[in-house]
């Protein structure tokens, strides 16, 4: 059982951070759900396994696993929650903002975040690039 | 404790002229100047007490743990030093008040000087160096804003950053060599530091702490070669400069050397480097002096000369030196703050302080060259004014000093330097008030009205007085300050005009004949100094700074180019990389721990995990495919938690689970459905690569970690709360007890978190529902085949008919919560997915009009129901947050269970449902702007409250 709890939390891992480092918002946000099972199932793993010994106190209960690390992964995945909210609500602002859904700024050093991908009307190619430009000559 | 009450007055004070500057300018000014009296009059009332030798001392512990207490201080010093600073700040306000033009912000002018005037005092007051150190950091920041107060002029702009970057390079020198020092001592405080005079000098870290000191001592009080910032510190309006320079900033650092006079002077290191750079100083002071023709950088220059001989005594090292050292500061102060409100004085009445366009003022000024021709002669060194005293004084020790066994070069040097001092301050005189009457001033000079010359003239009084009585206007004072300086007892001295004819007496005649000869041959000598180099400070400083900003630009554009993939993977790279060196170093090989033997369920769980995760990895560009993916990963989490004993945690994750996927379901409706092709591998296959292999060694660094930890026995805090959450908390869900009672603080910041997270939301949110993003949002088109039934009956139906369901399963879960899994946690989520339903299955416009909660206010009000719990116990004297409960009785019900935990779970009810409903009900909400379409007729779009036959019409 242990192995298969260790081999999951790595395998969580090694996908999370792999979707973490992609160019788009979403595939970041899908990293990020991943990483949070992760640490979680880590976290809770730090008070060792048990089956069937739930923390509930009980006259017939002959022993119980750990509680604290329940208690702060519970509030951990309340948390992360409202991280993974957050980022849900910017990166879909930071789209309808730019048109564009790169984790960079448009205009930047890498070559994908030029590409636009602008499915709202009224837009054309290569348009948030030049006005990203624009922008910042202006706080020059 | 008035002594505390003396530093802290003028930051009191600080916070009035911004607002009294609205009763008028008369009203700012009179604010300031009386809290600097106030400050003054404490100060004085403490004058008896010093008088006697008696040091005074208040404070408190701060930081204790750091050795950082706020302990002040005061001896013969300190008294000296606030006084000059206080009296002399006195004086500057008054003239401020007519100085400052109708449209220069008087307010925040005052505001400034208050800050800086109670950092000079905190300086001088300090005990402890730590604070000391605060305190002195102050001072460069507030000088900053005096200086650059004309913020239009960029010489003001400039001189300050100068001056800030100068002075706070010596400042976190400073730092270093004062806590080498404390270190050595064993106290932060200076009255035992004072004590440990033979420990520090013997320490090998002397050298290096002497250094770091000295750097910014010098730096402060613009000692050879960091002088330059002094001159261009001159942008300053005059008031500034006059105080600055006179009395407070410049001599900060003359005043810590006297500080630490006992503990650091005396030693071959100590003699080397503080007298031979204050004589450098002096001699290139004085000289370049000479040759200014702007009044202000005149005077400033001559600060420079006078600053280097007051260091220049200090270095000696001998007592004697000590008191002249001593009486200088104090004459300086008097002519130098006379002399500057004095060429404020010609700056304003003639409209220029360049004495090529001046002269002749004689006669048109008469009370302002009065004035400075008294307080000048006293800069030149000329009987009877108290500038003679002390110069005889310094030429006397200069003559019985050797530097290298060699007995002339000080004095010789020194007596230049008086030369030339001389010659520039009978310069000032000379070349401004004599010779004829131009008809060219800017503006036609007069006097100007008596707020601007009677403070200055105040001080010439003083010069006078003190020249031809020192040893009864000046003397007591001169004793108690220069006992502090020594620590010890006093040389044999005097203070008198005539000392008989010795070889001080000798030097000065020969200085103020050089001097005469060099003013009257002043055009000759002018273009000898004309025909040399002249290296110009500035430029330097602002060649190295361009260097300096040039290479941080260099590095900083190298390292951050603004991609977030980078960043992630330098941070990703480096965790990992600080998670193996520790993990390689210690054991990591399996443990002995007994192990659960693996169920086939469990297999085939583990089995679904690992391909999700493959899955998700493989076709990430698929977005919606991705979500369902990582939904059953975290399914396949949930039933591990059930699994393994961590029912609370099932629950929690589940419902978290549905409710992070419909928000994600949501945004995906306007995100694009799909990554673009250049996300592809064969698009960039490097980057894949490197992503790929960071991942695997995270990933297989976390694995072996687990299996690590896995495999071995830890032990817990667990049996502490096993054992006492029935009694102390009341419940036998210990994870409950736990989150509401024993760690309730953590949760209380928890809902907290969550409740600004929602609030963040709904900024984002609410934000694109106005202009331009809007805009384009009702121009969208889904991407996406949309059915033509918006509100699918069944789906209504379905919901609605669960609504009084979801809600009774969420009571039920937040009310057993305490003894069984469940809790405010998870109730709060059932009740928002609930809720929630409502707003996707029926329309946002349905469910607002009937769900009329202010999700804001539900958010507060959970928050301030836990705060309350917790401030109730505080108010039956038991620690914030301390739970009771007790066990009452209902006929019907039976035996059943009340605890204030309850109440604080309701908190974090509220403040959950309020956060998760606040964010989903506006992201639905973004819906309603993408277009208006068609609203289907069918009868599957039906509003069943509204009645059929309406719906018909």
């Amino acid at each position: 059982m242990e192995f298969l709890v260790a081999t999951a939390i790595g395998a969580m891992t090694a996908a999370g951070v792999y979707l973490v480092l992609r160019a788009r918002t979403f595939p970041v946000i899908i990293g990020l759900t991943l990483l949070t099972y992760a640490t979680n199932l880590f976290l809770f793993a730090t008070g060792r396994l048990a089956v069937n010994l739930p923390p509930v106190i009980s006259a017939d209960a002959a022993a119980y696993t750990d509680p604290l690390p329940q208690a702060l992964v519970l509030t951990a995945i309340v948390i992360s929650f409202g991280m993974t909210a957050v980022i849900v609500v910017m990166s879909l602002r930071a789209y309808l903002e730019t048109g564009n859904d790169h984790v960079d700024l448009p205009g930047d050093a890498s070559p994908e975040a030029r590409e636009d991908d602008w499915k709202l009307l009224g837009r054309k190619q290569g348009e948030p690039a030049a006005r990203a430009a624009a922008g910042l000559e202006e706080r020059a | 404790m008035s002594l505390v009450l003396i530093v802290l007055l003028p930051f009191v004070g600080a916070l009035l002229p911004a607002l009294m500057i609205r009763a008028g300018r008369n009203a700012c000014a009179t604010s300031t100047f009386t809290f600097t009296l106030l400050a003054f009059a404490l100060l004085l009332s403490h004058a008896p007490a010093v008088f006697r030798g008696e040091v005074v001392q208040a404070g408190w512990d701060w930081l204790p743990a750091l050795g950082l207490n706020a302990n002040f201080f005061l001896d013969g010093l300190g008294f000296f030093f606030a006084g000059l600073i206080l009296g002399i700040g006195l004086l500057i306000i008054v003239y401020a008040r007519f100085y400052l033009a109708k449209d220069d912000p008087m307010g925040s002018f005052y505001t400034y000087l208050l800050l800086f005037q109670g950092a000079m005092v905190g300086i001088v007051l300090s005990d402890n160096i730590l604070l000391l150190l605060v305190f002195w950091e102050l001072t460069s920041l507030s000088s900053f804003l005096l200086i650059g107060y004309w913020k239009h002029l960029p010489e003001g702009r400039q001189g300050a950053r100068m001056a800030l970057a100068v002075t706070g390079a010596g400042g976190l020198a400073m730092i270093a060599g004062m806590l080498i020092l404390g270190d050595i001592a064993g106290s932060y405080n200076l009255t035992d530091i004072l004590q440990h005079k033979d420990a520090i000098q013997a320490s090998p870290l002397y050298l290096p702490a002497l250094l770091l000191i000295l750097a910014g001592c010098f730096t402060k009080s613009a000692q050879f070669p960091f002088h330059f910032w002094l001159p261009h510190a001159m942008a300053a309006p005059t008031p500034v400069s006059a105080y600055l320079h006179s009395a407070t900033m410049v001599k900060a650092g003359l005043f810590l050397m006297a500080r630490m006079w006992p503990v650091l002077a005396g030693t071959v290191e100590w003699f080397y480097i503080v007298a031979t750079t204050g004589l450098i100083t002096m001699l290139v002071g004085a000289v370049i002096a000479l040759f200014k023709d702007d009044l202000k950088g005149l005077l400033a220059f001559s600060t420079v000369s006078h600053l280097g001989l007051v260091t220049m005594l200090l270095g000696f090292g001998t007592p004697m030196a000590a008191v002249a050292a001593v009486f200088h500061i104090l004459n300086h102060a008097t002519f130098k703050a006379a002399l500057f409100m004095n060429a404020g004085i010609i700056d304003h009445e003639a409209g220029t302080r360049d004495i090529k366009r001046l002269g002749g003022l004689l006669h048109l000024m008469p009370v302002t060259a009065t004035l400075a021709m008294v307080a000048a002669a006293s800069m030149a060194g000329l009987p009877p004014l108290n500038g003679f005293l002390s110069k005889e004084m310094m030429l006397h020790e200069a003559a019985a000093t050797a530097w290298l066994g060699n007995g002339w070069v000080v004095p010789a040097l020194a007596t230049l330097a008086a030369c030339f001092s001389v010659a520039y301050s009978l310069r000032y005189i000379v070349h401004v008030f004599f010779g004829p009457q131009r008809s060219d001033y800017p503006h036609t000079p007069h006097d100007p009205p008596a707020g601007l010359w009677l403070p200055p003239a105040l001080l010439v009084v003083l010069v006078v007085l003190i020249g031809l009585l020192p040893a009864t206007v000046a003397g007591p004072l001169v004793a108690v300050v220069a006992q502090a300086v020594i620590g010890g007892a006093l040389p044999d001295y005097h203070l008198a005009l005539w000392h008989g004819v010795n070889i001080a007496l000798a030097l000065s005649v020969v200085a103020v004949v050089v001097g005469l000869g060099a003013l009257h041959a002043y055009p000759r000598v002018r273009a000898v100094w004309q025909a040399g180099p002249h290296p110009e400070a500035k430029a330097m400083f602002d060649a190295v700074m361009a260097a300096a900003l040039a290479l941080a630009q260099r590095v900083t554009h190298g390292l951050h180019n603004g991609s977030l993939q980078r960043y992630l993977a330098f941070a990703i790279g480096a965790m990992t990389l600080a998670g193996f060196a520790t993990f390689i170093g210690a054991s990591h090989e399996a443990g002995t721990r007994e192990l659960l033997p693996a169920e086939p369920v469990a297999v085939v769980a583990w089995l679904l995990l690992l391909g999700g995760c493959v899955l998700t990895v493989m076709f990430f560009r698929q977005r919606l495919l991705s979500v369902l993916v990582v939904g059953t990963v975290g399914l396949i989490v949930c039933v591990a938690f059930i699994y393994l004993s961590a029912p609370d945690l099932a629950l929690t994750q589940i419902s978290v689970e549905v409710t992070t996927v419909i928000l994600i379901l949501l945004a995906l409706y306007f995100l694009p459905k799909a990554s673009p092709l250049s996300s592809t591998v064969s698009a960039d296959p490097l980057r894949h690569l490197r992503d790929g292999v960071l991942a695997l060694i995270a990933g297989g660094g976390m694995g072996l970690v687990s299996w690590a930890m896995l495999t071995r026995d830890g032990s817990s805090l667990s049996t502490y709360y096993l054992e006492n959450s029935v009694s102390g908390g009341g419940g036998t869900n210990v994870v409950n007890v736990i989150l509401v009672d024993f760690r309730g603080f953590d949760t209380f910041g928890e809902i907290i978190v969550l409740g600004i997270a929602a609030l963040a939301i709904y900024a984002l949110l609410d934000g694109a529902l106005h202009g331009r993003v809007a805009r384009r949002l009702s121009a969208w088109t889904p991407d996406l085949p949309v059915s033509v039934d918006r509100h699918p009956i069944i789906m209504v139906v379905a919901t609605r008919v669960m609504l009084p369901l979801a809600l009774l399963v969420g009571a039920y879960i937040f009310l057993r919560g305490h003894n069984q899994p469940g809790g405010g946690f998870i109730a709060a989520l059932v009740v928002s997915i609930a809720l929630i339903m409502q707003y996707m299955a029926s329309g946002f416009g349905w469910a607002a009009q009937r769900v009329r909660v202010n999700y804001h206010a539900m958010i507060g009000a959970g928050v301030l129901i836990a705060a309350g719990t917790g401030i109730a116990s505080m108010v039956l004297d038991r620690p914030f947050l301390t739970s009771a409960f007790d066990h009452f009785h209902l006929p019907l019900v039976g035996e059943f269970e009340l605890a204030s935990a309850m109440a604080f779970d309701t908190g974090v009810f509220l403040t959950v449902v309020g956060a998760v409903m606040l964010a989903l009900a506006n992201l639905s909400r973004m819906g309603r702007l993408t277009g208006q379409r068609p609203v289907n007729r069918t009868a599957m779009d039906v509003d069943p409250s509204m009645g059929m036959s309406k719906e018909h019409n």
